[in-house]
């Protein structure tokens, strides 16, 4: 039998600290973003099927997993929350030059923490919810030069192969490759577990480590003035125009309305 | 003094609540109107730690206090607090046997109760003992290394689902004992489901004992000592039945005040009419009031007060009263719609009015303060 080389597996976890989804979102005075005051800030849902499925194969084959995540104080909590699930250690990148970042910067940065860092697997969660950009993710395999599987169902890990379904536009497709490489997580891939309260006392234990923009080699490179893309002004879509309501007998109401869809909407 | 909660009991809070919020506020309605006892939940509850919330660490338990229990189990209530009541029924039982057992038993039991592996039940009530508990008749004889248990037990929450059973038996003329039962034994039968105006996600059935061999390191604590065995576990269970209601009251209060901004009337929200005004501030204050109360009893029970059993009937009196009366006003401002299963404020208050009942009915709270309030000096230890 040949001699397999067993090494533990090293996995990044890349989160994002979102907006609660039940919340209601106002744009700040200064239209550079939306209002944080009184916001509560939870773990962007996708990044939750990302954080499990790191988990679910350190369980499985070993290993040794870090989250790592680029923002304001909002993340702390997010961070400890990962923690709470079972993540070993976390990473918070932060610093002034990283607020109001665009996809490609924020890249930059995890690209910048996790290029030196031995990683086998680097999940990500296949949008922020708010930005709903679905960019990070394919922009950080390009800066780490590693191969990428994004919009994950499925994965499987043999050695250093990997199998895995990817959800395309009414289908999977099969993919196959070899690691280190950058997977980002789409609903169905797994039912993330709830931190435990046991994981929450131990959370509270761990340190997070915190980076800055001289510590990753980022000073005056990402952010305010640098970042090809700036954010313009951001605004509340025009509140929706009040239903018409069609009154009369059924006949009349389905004449009615037949004639509006015709003339006013024309979809017929 | 500070009345804060700490930054660890903030965190299980908001477990806690998240919990509660996915995995049994969305399903409370369907399982209360199927009567379905939600078995794959509670053992995700469990995954989290809310099965044996103050049980020792080296039995599986989380190992906290009766404080970060009561704040863990009020916002569970707030997401099912017929489930949630259940939960903490099976930690009062697993608490028990962590407290009381034999070494074999505790390790035996504890770790399969904590793990939400197995689940447990309380047999106290009989059908001819209610208040008058220590009245049972199911007994217990020694044979051998065996005790021999006959009887009948009533309106054991969770029977017919449960593995594990803490009984009290007589083991002599005026001698209560309690022992560990597991179901599988031979000689155990269940009565019928009691069809229940509350509590309807879980098994309210009568369990027969018939020449039940139990062997003799079940017994919890000394031959003679059950009854105390049986307060001692009250105690810590009127502090849970008291925090669920606080949960159902929050969660009845919460959805009150949503839907008086929502709901319009003579070209108003129902907000600007001022008797509900007055309504929603005496909910709120009297969901704060029951809080509070319940969190006393609770830390009086965590630093062994001499006088925590008098506490703990106080909040379990206090609360389970208020809490109905808040899910009850609930109802009254969705008015026809609160009547009806549409929305959660009609289950909240039914579940609620059970509170009022089970754990000692609030008569028997009061019977059980009085006495110590009309003692020499007790106005002065009771503040
Ligand atoms: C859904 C449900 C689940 C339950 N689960 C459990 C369980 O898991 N384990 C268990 O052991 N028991 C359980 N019980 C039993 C419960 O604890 C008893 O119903 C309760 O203690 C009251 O006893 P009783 O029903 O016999 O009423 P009774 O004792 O007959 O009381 C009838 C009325 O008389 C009043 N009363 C009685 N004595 C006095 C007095 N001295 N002074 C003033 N008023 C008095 C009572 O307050 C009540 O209003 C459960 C009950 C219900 C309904």
């Amino acid at each position: 039998m040949p001699f397999e080389e067993v090494r533990p597996l090293k996995i990044a976890v890349c989160v994002k600290a979102v907006p609660d989804t039940e919340s209601k979102i106002v744009v700040a005075a200064d239209k550079s973003n939306i209002d944080f005051t009184g916001l509560r800030f939870i773990t962007s849902p996708y990044d939750e099927f990302a954080i499990e499925e790191a988990l679910r194969i350190k369980e499985k084959l070993g290993g040794e997993t870090v989250v790592l995540s680029v923002g304001g104080a909002e993340t702390t909590d997010v961070l400890r929350d990962s923690l709470a699930r079972g993540i070993d250690s976390a990473v918070h990148l932060q610093d002034p030059a990283f607020t109001n970042l665009d996809s490609l910067s924020i890249a930059k940065v995890l690209a910048a923490a996790i290029k030196d860092g031995g990683y086998d697997m680097v999940f990500l969660g296949q949008q922020g919810v708010g930005g709903d950009n679905s960019q990070v993710p394919g922009m950080l395999a390009e800066l780490l030069d590693l191969p990428q599987c994004t919009m994950t169902v499925k994965l499987e890990v043999e050695g250093t192969n990997f199998k895995a379904e990817r959800e395309i536009e009414g289908a999977h497709e099969l993919v196959e490759g070899t690691l280190p490489a950058v997977f980002s997580a789409q609903k169905g891939l797994n039912e993330p577990r709830y931190p435990s309260i046991k994981g929450v006392m131990a959370a509270r234990r761990k340190e997070i480590t915190v980076k800055n923009a001289e510590a990753l080699g980022l000073a005056g490179k990402v952010g305010n003035g640098v970042a090809p893309l700036k954010l313009a002004e951001m605004a509340a879509p025009p509140d929706r125009p009040q239903g018409r309501l069609i009154e009369g007998d059924p006949d009349s109401q389905v004449k009615t309305l037949v004639n509006l869809l015709k003339t006013e909407a024309q979809v017929i | 003094m500070d009345f804060n909660l700490t930054e660890d009991q903030l965190a299980y809070q908001e477990v806690a609540r998240s919990f509660a919020q996915k995995e049994l506020a969305a399903h409370a309605s369907g399982w209360d109107t199927k009567k379905t006892f939600p078995k794959e939940a509670i053992r995700k509850a469990a995954e989290s730690g809310f099965c044996g919330v103050y049980v020792k660490e080296d039995v599986g338990g989380l190992g906290l206090t009766r404080l970060d229990a009561a704040i863990i189990f009020e916002e569970l209530a707030a997401g099912c607090p017929s489930t949630a009541a259940y939960i903490t029924i099976h930690n009062m039982v697993t608490w028990m046997i962590d407290e009381f057992g034999t070494p074999e038993a505790r390790a035996k039991f504890c770790p399969e109760l904590a793990s939400g592996e197995s689940f447990g039940s309380y047999c106290l009530t009989e059908p001819g003992s209610g208040s008058d508990a220590a009245s049972l008749k199911t007994t217990a004889v020694k044979q051998g290394e065996y005790y021999l248990i006959n009887g009948t037990k009533a309106f054991v929450s969770g029977a017919g689902e449960s593995d594990v059973l803490v009984v009290m038996v007589k083991t002599g003329e005026k001698e209560i004992s309690t022992f560990i039962i597991p179901t599988t034994l031979e000689g155990i039968s269940f009565g019928e489901n009691e069809k229940k105006l509350g509590w309807n996600t879980q098994p309210t059935k009568a369990i027969y004992f018939d020449n039940v061999k139990v062997p003799q390191e079940y017994l919890l604590g000394k031959l003679g000592e059950g009854f105390k065995i049986a307060l001692k576990g009250l105690d810590g269970g009127r502090i849970n039945v008291g925090t669920c209601s606080v949960g159902a009251a929050q969660a009845a209060l919460t959805h009150a005040q949503r839907y008086m901004q929502e709901r319009e009337q003579f070209g108003k929200k129902l907000a600007q009419f001022q008797a509900l005004q007055f309504m929603i501030a005496d909910m709120a204050t009297e969901v704060i009031a029951s809080r509070q109360m319940v969190r006393l009893a609770a830390s009086k029970l965590d630093g062994k007060d001499a006088q925590a059993t008098t506490y703990c009937a106080m909040a379990k009196r206090l609360a389970t009263d208020l809490a109905f009366n808040v899910c009850n006003q609930a109802v009254q401002i969705f008015g026809g719609y609160g009547c009806t299963q549409e929305y959660p404020v009609e289950r909240l208050m039914r579940d609620a009015r059970m509170h009022q009942v089970v754990e000692g009915t609030n008569e028997i709270m009061r019977v059980i303060i009085s006495k110590k309030m009309l003692e020499e000096g007790a106005t002065l230890q009771i503040r």
